[in-house]
């Protein structure tokens, strides 16, 4: 009779699984080391930005012809309602720093807090 | 004998549908992608018992099957994505027979979320990689569960076929 666990088999395990984690953490840290408070929340659907609203400016934008809501409120972006039954986008809360991202596959959209102000005024070029 | 094996795929396929509805009932924890892949129980088992042409059959018809059913559009897309990088990482590290079923179902839970990951940066653009941290470690998790499940079946279930 086979032993359900081989000891050599059980310790390559150990190390595949340690690796996947240290995998996600060395991930981790360099997709969220360098981040900072954003300046715009852009929005994309199928990739392509359709928006972007200053995250100092308060206020309630309905998206993609409003089958998600997107509300703007003390410098944080979140998804108050959305015409998908499981309202995952909701769920995923508030996002103020860069790189931060809300998902709503069904509606294949994105939003996504980027460094910078809204209406191109950041740069000046004289 | 082959009738005997076309008929154990299709309740393989049967039951992972099943499993696919019970998990679709389960709620999520507000991540995209975060879940338990228990429909994954089955193709690990058909992957040790029955043959790697069997487990893949039996995976993608279940995609398909289930997305028709249950899923959106959208849903094919990931689901399909994610099965098959999988399925083909759980048939290599098998075929390589140095480590278990439960480092088998890890890799397989990892790579289909990064299959979808994957997927959703060709519909949806970069800005999904966010997600890739937390889904290998959920992946893992999972992974774990799922696999410990399936080595105890492997163990147990005796086919005869």
């Amino acid at each position: 009779m086979k032993r359900l666990f081989a000891d050599k088999k059980l310790r390559n395990d150990l190390i595949l699984i340690a690796a996947l984690l240290l995998i996600a953490g060395v991930l981790y840290l360099a997709l969220n080391l360098g981040r900072q408070e954003g300046g715009v929340a852009v929005v994309r659907v199928d990739g392509v930005e359709v928006e972007r609203h200053s995250l100092s400016v308060n206020g309630t934008f309905p998206l993609n012809g409003g089958s998600n809501i997107l509300v703007i409120e003390d410098g944080k972006a979140w998804l108050s309602d959305a015409d998908c039954p499981d309202l995952l986008c909701v769920k995923q809360g508030k996002i103020h720093y860069t790189g931060q991202v809300i998902t709503c596959l069904p509606n294949r959209l994105t939003v996504t807090v980027e460094g910078g102000e809204s209406d191109g005024v950041d740069l000046v070029v004289g | 004998m082959k009738t005997k094996r076309i008929a154990l795929m299709a309740m393989c396929i049967a039951l992972a549908m099943i499993l696919s509805y019970v998990e679709s009932q389960i709620p999520s924890p507000g991540i995209p992608g975060v879940k338990l892949g228990l429909a994954n129980i089955v193709v690990i088992f058909a992957l040790y018992k029955l043959g790697w042409k069997e487990a893949v059959g039996i995976s993608l018809l279940r995609v398909l099957l289930v997305s028709l059913l249950f899923g959106h559009v959208a849903s094919f897309f990931y689901s399909i994505a994610g099965a098959a990088l999988s399925l083909a990482g759980m048939i290599l590290l098998k075929r390589i027979d140095k480590l278990s079923c439960v480092a088998v179902s890890v890799l397989g839970g990892v790579l289909h979320n990064l299959g979808q990951i994957l997927m959703a940066v060709v519909l949806m653009g970069r800005n999904v990689v966010y997600y890739l941290p937390v889904l290998i470690l959920s992946g893992v998790a999972a992974g774990v569960a799922i696999g410990a499940v399936s080595a105890l079946l492997v163990h147990r279930v005796d086919l005869q076929a």
